[in-house]
């Protein structure tokens, strides 16, 4: 056999010479990338529709006078605390999963057990404080179409307020915090099943647990979305 | 052997060099600390006036934007990436940017056309 290769043959181990993915990531983690890509601009829309009403307003209600309460503990005089708290808990929920993610690097079914039903308790407590808030606001008035009668406490100069501006605000909260809020409901949904099918054994069969990255991604990036919402209503 | 050879392949695929529990739990700190630092702005250091809205808001977004740089990085695992893959989720983002921009234009006629 002769030992000469060309050279043309001798360079094709380059990762965009050919023969493999130069992305070399698994095709459903690939997806699960531009899933979340087109998510975030869906988010990123509604987001900056949002700040293009806030920007033609003359005048917009103030969160901190708006999110007063800790629903069931203390009606008036906390802003942003509750807020606060729901923030934390997404937080350590994505460290908890990236926790789940690095013991399925190891093979550690029980771990990733533990760590993904650690997870999916933080999505459920995100939601319940999501729901306790919703419906606070809801008996004060707020709602799609709908506002409180007397707006003077929601902004900081009786000269301010605008029921235009607080009719946008209502509809584009319940609107961003809803669609961020059913991707929450859908990422627990999707963490159970993934949770059983650790508990059944499929992955450890499979001999990888590539799945948990995957629907990681999309955990994170819901924590990532979160990020943005809480800056731009809670805060800014 | 075999089995070992496979592990490389695997460890390979996946770039497990990424995160280790110590690190996970660095970057968790920084995100808690960082949340903690606008909560500081937004609940002391604005009301008490000691700063001004219009200082206060543009940190937050940079606070942000670093949060967002230490999720995406860290725990969705970019930066251990391929830079194709990189570049791939990365360069399409630019166009939120041009978005935002045409976006504030347009509000500032509808704020001229309300009067």
């Amino acid at each position: 056999m002769s030992a000469q290769v060309s050279s043309i043959d001798e360079l094709k181990t380059t990762p965009w010479s050919g023969g493999k993915s130069p992305f070399n990531v698994e095709y459903g983690k690939m997806m699960m990338w531009f899933f979340l890509l087109s998510d975030a601009f869906t988010f990123s829309s509604l987001l900056i529709a949002y700040g293009a009403h806030r920007f033609s307003a003359h005048t917009w209600p103030m969160a901190d006078l708006i999110f007063q309460s800790v629903p069931g503990m203390i009606d008036h005089g906390a802003p942003l605390v509750f807020v606060g708290i729901m923030t934390f808990i997404l937080i350590l929920s994505s460290v908890t999963m990236v926790l789940a993610v690095e013991a399925g690097h190891r093979m550690a079914k029980k771990e990733v057990v533990g760590w993904m039903i650690a997870t999916v308790i933080g999505g459920f407590m995100f939601l319940g404080c999501q729901a306790l808030e919703w419906s606070h606001l809801h008996h004060e008035g707020f709602w799609w179409g709908s506002i409180p009668h007397e707006l003077g406490e929601y902004f900081k100069s009786k000269n301010d307020i605008s029921a235009v501006s607080t009719q946008q605000f209502a509809n584009l909260f319940f609107t961003i915090t809803g669609f961020h809020g059913f991707h929450v409901f859908s990422g627990v949904v999707i963490n159970i099943i993934i949770t059983i099918n650790v508990l059944l054994g499929t992955y450890e069969k499979r001999g990888s647990y590539l799945m948990i990255e995957k629907v990681g991604l999309y955990w994170h990036f819901v924590d990532l979305v979160w990020v943005f919402v809480f800056t731009f209503f809670y805060l800014v | 052997m075999s089995s070992q050879h496979t592990e490389e392949l695997h460890h390979d695929d996946h770039h497990g060099e990424g995160m280790t529990k110590g690190r996970i739990l660095k970057v968790a700190g920084i995100l808690s600390a960082i949340t903690a630092v606008e909560f500081f702005i937004a609940l002391y250091l604005v009301p008490h006036d000691i700063m001004p809205l219009h200082i206060a808001n543009p940190i937050y977004i940079v606070l942000t934007l670093f949060k967002a740089f230490y999720i995406v990085a860290f725990f969705m695992h970019l930066k251990f990436e391929r830079i194709g893959l990189m570049l791939a989720i990365i360069v399409p983002i630019l166009f939120i940017i041009g978005l935002i921009l045409v976006l504030t234009n347009e509000s500032h006629y509808w704020i001229d056309l309300r009067g």
